[in-house]
């Protein structure tokens, strides 16, 4: 996956809730089409980011087992615009697992104010795409660990949490 | 077919209606999730995931939609459609789906576009009594 809408985690708390950061830019090529003399952070990369803080988090919960996708954007309210030099800072929670999949609250702040509220569901993947590769584990290990969620994760009780067994040995090389 | 409970009704009415965008005058007992009511694949696990939480149950994966029955490399589906078989293991398995208008066109495909609001209540509603 080289599409990356956060830069990374400040808190990962397993399975439950995390906070995760990204900083907007100008070196950011979609910004200057976006547009040229008012530069503003597309709000459907915005959605991106926060469901892949969610994403990460439940693939992570459920030790990569299920091929989770975002499957429905139930809300999504932006209340400002956001630009280069802006720092959003994304806080997820799930509200809920069951068998099909999960939903997540999440909000996202700049400048210490409330900038957009989401609610997401994500699924997890059945049928013929099951025995479908979408990542490989290397992939999710390099993830989060770039984006500190090994570094800084911790489980319900605020212990320090270790990457799953079925990462130990995931490799790209 | 079961009496539908009111109370269940109404909580089940808001559901659709905040998950389909539907107004309060379109849920109807009647009203068809797809054909009526606009529901696509994708919203069937939004519905599930709410009931879920505003009546407490758990739904099992196949238990509104059973893939063992309706897919169609299935041995109760023939060209695409149920057959007898599959139609009686239908009605026994999911005695709350009334399978009425199904049964006159039992084409795999159109086995969701039947279900009603009042199937969906009837469905929270044995789920309930379990």
């Amino acid at each position: 996956m080289r599409w990356y809408w956060i830069d990374r985690y400040t808190k990962f708390v397993r399975g439950k809730c995390a906070t995760a950061i990204k900083n907007i830019t100008l070196s950011e090529e979609h910004l200057h089409d976006h547009f040229l003399y008012y530069p503003i952070m597309p709000a459907p990369l915005i959605v991106e980011g926060v469901a892949q803080a969610g994403g990460l988090l439940i693939c992570e919960y459920r030790e990569f087992r299920e091929k989770v996708v975002l499957a429905k954007l139930n809300k999504a309210i932006f209340h400002f615009d956001v630009r280069p030099g802006d720092t959003l800072i994304y806080h997820v929670n799930v509200d809920f697992y069951n068998s099909q999949g999960a939903q997540i609250s999440a909000t996202s702040h700049a400048n210490g104010k409330l900038h957009a509220e989401f609610q997401m569901m994500f699924a997890y993947v059945t049928g013929e795409y099951t025995e479908r590769e979408f990542y490989k584990l290397s992939d999710y290990r390099h993830l989060l660990h770039n984006f500190d969620a090994y570094s800084i994760g911790t489980d319900e009780e605020g212990n320090p949490i270790e990457e799953p067994e079925c990462l130990k040995n995931a490799t790209h090389f | 077919m079961m009496e539908m409970d009111p109370v269940i009704f109404e909580k089940v009415k808001a559901i659709l209606m905040e998950a389909l965008g539907a107004d309060d005058d379109e849920v109807t007992q009647e009203a068809t999730l797809v054909g009526d009511l606009g529901a696509e694949s994708i919203d069937f696990l939004d519905i599930v995931f709410q009931l879920e939480k505003a009546f407490d149950i758990k739904v099992e994966r196949g238990e509104l939609f059973p893939e063992d029955i309706l897919s169609n490399n299935s041995p109760y589906v023939e060209n695409s459609r149920v057959n007898a078989e599959g139609l009686a293991l239908l009605k026994e398995r999911l005695p709350f789906i009334d399978l009425t208008e199904f049964e006159k066109n039992p084409v795999v495909q159109e086995y969701a576009s039947r279900i009603t609001v009042a199937d969906m209540c009837r469905f929270v509603q044995t789920k309930l009594n379990k």
